[in-house]
């Protein structure tokens, strides 16, 4: 068990005194950039690397890692509280979050979000202590066909959610589909949709987007049904606490599934979004009540937040052993790597053990610890729902302003944010489901790409996607889960005129 | 969330087939605009894979579709629909809403982002809050600077500043 | 935090009043640092290096502060400090996209618009294919794509008619035969690629494929410098960057270097700019940056002035007829 030697040695690194210090400055940190739209954990680690390079490079990392899952889990607090995803990996989270804090049960969706970012990450380190090598080598595996795979798949665990009329389903995601082939196709470097204008040139950003749909198109519903956020600030204690974590065992399923979407997507590198998204789709399917998704049920908050953070996590894992990164944060720290003399790759594992294994011992300490700092402020969290409405509400604007602006540093896209606001008042009032709108918005560019890469590859020819086991097999899961609403209303519609010919 | 009922409510309303037909035209307007764009950049399938405008032309398409029915059904039964979208006294909450919304979004370019959010923040206080004056203004003076000092000095990620910010130097 | 505001305001004020021919120029307030790459990339980091290291070692009193704007292939960000006319608080660092851009998309830029600032080093590229192919040599490599047909070799690159596309497009004309090029977002992913044999080569930065070499996952073919690079430290157990040769030895005729280099928007004043010519001789000095250079493997060149404008025009012109030649133009 060489792992584990390396693990106690690396926890000896991780668990002075200096070290922990440093962990907490960056969780809570963390934990601000989270909840603030606009401050990525990218921006996080990129501020604070300057300061790290009189530090050890250890030191550094650990501070620099907690700083991400202090994001990782703050992202999930304005997405119950306020319907707005603090981070693009939260806006699952949405779905069924904010209907529970409108329901008075903010306490328990929050407590059900934290104590699942925990869940996967958790299983996400396991996975990287003992099978890194292994992990890796499955992440060179996936190549542009094998992408569009599972953007496929992603897309297919979504299919016949909507609850909405079809037609306005199929508008709302083409809208998003037609929005996220503005500005330039990487493909071809032709640019599209831009008329001539530059502030169209970056397209048009997920997060933009969803700030104006979500925060601003519900502060305006908002509006409508008088001055007040529904939420009742619930009592909170250790009880509820409690209360939640007996619950969510019965979700143990879905735990398991979700790490398992979480890891593979976060290794590939899929992304945290599309994990949380997945997960989310998958959840549904699989649950017995699927009318209570999107109504608030504990369920759809536990299979984004365990996804996502597993993903988050498992990034990390690409970019240490190949000098990927797995998402922007990633990068910044490759940045940070780079600057301490330490080049990421597969020797990293061999060269630096002290540096490698004391970053994956934080990151077991640094979850503990984070779980902790944010159930404590659970309360605090909640009690932000008792501001009075006219206070609140012009605060959130402006929140939603400046994360729209700090996107591109662009007043474009503050106005696009209104735009958007606008686009969401109206499309909820006249029942366009906003879901596959802002799914079709994240994967519609990478899937397009990666279509085109394979197509490139294969020289106009399909049979690429069948052309070994991982990707006709994700083909084949795809079109199964793409096909299975259809059975369901087949048999239902067979079923019915049996009824009727029995009737007759 | 949808307030739909069947019958006209108590107060007057708004019907829903004004909103309905005008959003589906705006986006029927932009499937139409989407397909332009793709057939300048071309939509065939060549030998190595689809043109730029390949899969937009789909997508603009059935965006016109989809939305060109809902367009038409709203149009169809004009007369019959009676289904409301919302009170205008609802409305009114909205316009006290997003008139002073757009007023600062179109603040911003001018001023920046830091003095038309505390005039947001303050007017709002004012006109819908039970606070005094002091309360108004410690609101609306203190959130801007306390972003201020996290973004600008904390994170270091410039914002939008106008006049103010650059005559005291920022 | 209230007391350094209203001190920097009074300076500012104060600074406002003095004459200002008196006292070399200096930031004001804190100095943006415009990418047009998105995170990650190869001027990203130099980019947070740069703000890491002038940190470190207090070279400005005002923090730099990196914002990146990666749109339309960069056009975002250049055409951000083009319209930022004497604003000295604002800096960019280029990539070839400086002229590819603008070609390839008929924005309207071009970099006489900026104010030249100074050159910091220029990126080399290497010929790089998977350690498990049998091609040992460049000249190897190209008998193989002469005797293969048209399309059988693909190449990954990061981008769509960027420098990866135009010496893609070199190596065609070398060979004789098409060349596939399947463009990817960044150079990590691009790298990533060809370890995982899902393309037969890729002409990476030295830096972005380092890693892989040192791991025995890729091999060098050659380097496209006309000179073999000078760096002899080992890199792996027997070969270091010097032992690379040149494409042009092999037989290949494509030399190609990439710029890294500093520009300011339109307008700026001597000393402004001297102000930062002198910042960035102050980093070359810095051991870290001779580290950094070293893992790159970069050429070193420095040049200001008079000197750096010139060979910007001529490397655009160089530009101007690749992308001719290759049909990126747009029309």
């Amino acid at each position: 068990m060489d792992e584990i030697n390396s693990l106690m040695h690396g926890f000896s690194v991780a668990l002075t005194l200096p070290n922990v210090g440093f962990m907490l400055v960056g969780l809570l940190l963390g934990v601000l950039i989270g909840v603030l739209p606009g401050l990525g954990g990218a921006n996080g680690v990129a501020i604070l690397l300057p300061l790290t390079f009189s530090m050890n490079p250890t030191s550094a990392i650990i501070m620099l890692s907690c700083i991400y899952w202090g994001a990782l889990f703050g992202g999930a607090i304005t997405s119950i509280l306020f319907n707005i995803p603090g981070e693009p990996w939260s806006v699952a989270t949405t779905f069924d979050g904010f209907p529970l804090a409108q329901q008075g049960r903010a306490a328990e969706a929050l407590t059900a979000a934290f104590t699942s970012s925990f869940v996967g990450a958790l299983f996400a380190v396991l996975a990287i202590t003992f099978l890194a090598p292994l992990l890796a080598k499955f992440a060179l595996e996936f190549g542009p066909p094998e992408f569009f795979a599972v953007q496929m798949l992603t897309f297919c665990s979504f299919i016949g959610m909507s609850k909405e009329p079809p037609m306005k389903t199929l508008a709302a995601m083409m809208f998003g589909f037609a929005l996220a082939a503005v500005g330039m196709d990487t493909v071809t470097g032709q640019l599209r949709m831009t008329f001539g204008f530059t502030e169209m040139l970056k397209g048009f950003d997920f997060l933009i987007a969803v700030i104006g749909l979500f925060g601003i198109g519900e502060i305006l519903t908002t509006m409508e049904e008088g001055l007040a956020f529904k939420g009742k600030s619930a009592k909170i204690n250790f009880r509820v606490v409690l209360n939640t974590w007996k619950e969510l065992l019965q979700y143990w399923r879905t735990f398991i599934r979700s790490v398992l979407i979480g890891c593979w997507m976060g290794i590939t590198p899929g992304g945290a979004t599309p994990a949380s998204f997945m997960s989310y789709g998958m959840a549904r399917r699989a649950a017995k009540d699927k009318e209570s998704f999107g109504r608030g049920n504990i369920e759809g908050v536990v299979a984004p937040e365990t996804a996502a953070h597993a993903a988050g996590t498992s990034a990390l894992l690409p970019m240490l052993t190949l000098g990927i990164p797995g998402s922007p944060t990633a990068a910044v720290l490759l940045g940070g790597l780079l600057i301490w003399g330490l080049q990421p790759g597969p020797l990293l594992f061999v060269e630096q053990k002290d540096f490698v294994w004391g970053l994956i011992a934080s990151m077991y300490l640094g979850n503990i610890v984070g779980l902790i700092v944010v159930l404590t402020t659970v309360p605090w969290w909640a009690a932000i729902l008792r501001i009075p409405f006219p206070v609140i509400a012009p605060v959130i604007i402006f929140i939603c302003a400046i994360g729209a602006y700090t996107v591109h540093s662009s007043i474009f896209d503050v106005v696009m944010m209104l735009v958007f606001g606008v686009f969401g008042y109206l499309f909820k009032k006249l029942r366009y489901p906003l879901a596959p709108l802002v799914l079709a918005l994240v994967l519609g560019d990478m899937a397009e790409s990666s279509f085109r890469q394979s197509m490139l590859l294969s020289q106009g020819g399909l049979g690429i996607f069948v052309s070994n086991w991982l990707v006709g097999s994700l083909m084949a899961l795809s079109i199964f889960l793409l096909l299975l609403p259809m059975w369901g209303a087949l048999k239902a519609m067979f079923r019915r005129r049996e009824a009727r010919a029995y009737l007759s | 969330m949808s307030t739909e009922s069947e019958a006209p409510g108590p107060g007057a309303a708004l019907r829903r087939r004004g909103p309905e037909a005008g959003v589906a035209l705006l986006l029927l307007v932009i499937g139409l605009i989407v397909i332009i764009d793709s057939l300048r950049v071309g939509i065939e399938w060549a030998d190595d894979g689809p043109r730029a405008g390949y899969f937009p032309f789909f997508i603009g398409c059935l965006l016109s579709l989809s939305s060109g029915w809902t367009l038409l059904r709203a149009l169809l039964s004009w007369r019959e629909e009676t289904a409301i979208f919302s009170e205008y006294s609802q409305l009114r909450d909205v316009a006290a809403m997003a008139i002073p919304l757009t007023i600062f979004v179109a603040a911003v370019p001018w001023l920046g982002l830091y003095v038309p959010g505390a005039l947001l923040i303050g007017y709002f206080m004012r006109r819908h809050g039970t606070g005094g004056w002091l309360a108004t203004l410690a609101v609306a003076i203190c959130t801007p600077i306390v972003f201020f000092l996290i973004f600008e000095r904390w994170f270091l990620v410039p914002l939008a500043k106008g006049p103010l910010e650059a005559w005291l130097g920022f | 935090m209230k007391l350094t505001k209203i001190a920097v305001a009074i300076g500012a004020a104060a600074a406002l009043f003095a004459a200002p021919a008196a006292q070399a120029w200096e930031p004001t307030k804190p100095v943006e640092f415009v990418v047009p790459a998105g995170t990650g990339g190869g001027a990203d980091q130099m980019a947070r290096f740069l703000q890491g290291v002038i940190a470190k070692h207090k070279l400005m009193a005002q923090p730099l502060v990196v914002v990146n704007k990666s749109g339309g292939a960069g056009a975002e960000g250049f055409l951000e400090v083009k319209g930022s006319a004497n604003n000295p608080h604002k800096i960019i660092i280029t990539l070839s996209n400086l002229y590819t851009t603008p070609l390839a998309t008929g924005v309207p830029f071009n970099w006489r618009d900026l104010t030249p600032v100074s050159m910091l080093a220029l990126d080399e590229f290497v010929l790089w294919v998977n350690a498990d192919s049998p091609y040992k040599t460049a000249k190897d490599y190209l008998a193989a794509i002469k005797a293969a047909p048209d399309n059988k070799f693909k190449m990954a690159g990061t981008g769509s008619k960027q420098e990866d596309h135009i010496i893609t497009v070199m190596l065609q004309k070398a060979a004789g035969k098409k060349i596939t090029y399947i463009p990817f977002k960044g150079g990590g992913d691009v790298a990533v690629q060809l370890v995982g044999k899902h393309v037969d080569s890729t002409v990476n930065n030295p830096i972005e494929a380092e890693a892989h070499w040192r791991g025995g996952k890729l091999r060098p073919l050659c380097v496209m410098d006309p000179k073999p690079l000078p760096y002899t430290a080992k890199v792996t157990d027997k070969l270091s960057w010097a032992d690379i040769p040149t494409c042009k030895s092999a037989g290949i005729d494509a030399e190609y270097v990439m710029l890294r280099g500093i520009f300011m928007p339109p307008g700026a004043a001597p000393d402004q700019v001297a102000y930062y010519v002198d910042l960035f001789k102050k980093v070359r000095e810095l051991p870290e940056w001779k580290e950094f250079m070293a893992k790159g493997a970069f050429n070193q060149s420095f040049m200001t002035g008079k000197e750096y404008t010139d060979w910007v025009a001529k490397n655009e012109a160089l530009h101007v007829g690749l992308m001719k030649d290759a049909g990126f133009i747009a029309k």
